[in-house]
């Protein structure tokens, strides 16, 4: 099954390719189109997939007992890098380069701010392991 | 992935053909100012299309890893 689906994923995209080749000529515009549409169609393939994974870490997860909250923060920090690496190559794709990279460090910056009550809760742990006379 | 997906790929490319060939016809008749117009609404039809896929990822992805 999964040697078929690649099969297909790659056969879809050479089709795309030689479509926005062909079409690049006449309209760029529609080459654009069929390059994010091919984009947006196998991202769409993978996230099934990557559901799967998801189903086995979080089971993992609940077995060894992990708090609830740093699984959820790193599938939203996953999410959003996905989200943001996407949308930074269809604008580059576009040929805005500028914004593709300003897309990029606001999802840097997003990310940084998910990380915050981790961060949080490890240097809670720090202070916590030191003795009390040291710290005062 | 199903036999949809290509074929909306060789909707949007034929589409894109068909209107550049507009174009080029309604050009040779010094129509340009139509010409511009099916142009215009060629993009519209196809951003519709390719609008309707990016939310169908977007919700996917919301689902996933945003709020679970």
């Amino acid at each position: 099954m999964i040697q078929l689906d690649i099969i297909q994923i790659v056969g879809f995209g050479l089709a795309a390719a030689i479509l926005a080749l062909i079409v690049k000529e006449y309209k760029p515009v529609f080459a654009f189109f069929i390059v994010a549409f091919a984009g947006i169609v196998l991202f769409l393939v993978v996230i099934g997939k990557i559901g799967l994974i998801i189903n086995v870490v979080s089971d993992l997860a609940n077995r060894s007992g992990i708090p609830d909250i740093y699984l959820k923060t790193i599938l939203k920090i996953i999410g959003i890098a996905y989200v943001a690496e996407f949308g930074a190559q269809m604008v580059r794709d576009a040929g805005q380069e500028s914004i593709a990279s300003k897309i990029e460090f606001a999802g840097k910056v997003l990310i940084l701010v998910m990380a915050i009550p981790i961060i949080n809760i490890v240097v809670e742990t720090l202070l916590s392991l030191i003795p009390a006379g040291m710290s005062g | 992935m199903s036999s949809f997906e290509i074929g909306t790929i060789f909707q949007i490319a034929g589409l894109g053909i068909i209107i550049a060939i507009f174009a080029a016809v309604l050009k040779q008749m010094n129509r340009e100012d139509y010409a511009h117009w099916v142009t215009l609404a060629g993009v519209v039809i196809i951003l519709f299309m390719v609008i309707r896929a990016l939310a169908d990822l977007f919700q996917e992805i919301k689902s996933m890893f945003l709020f679970q």
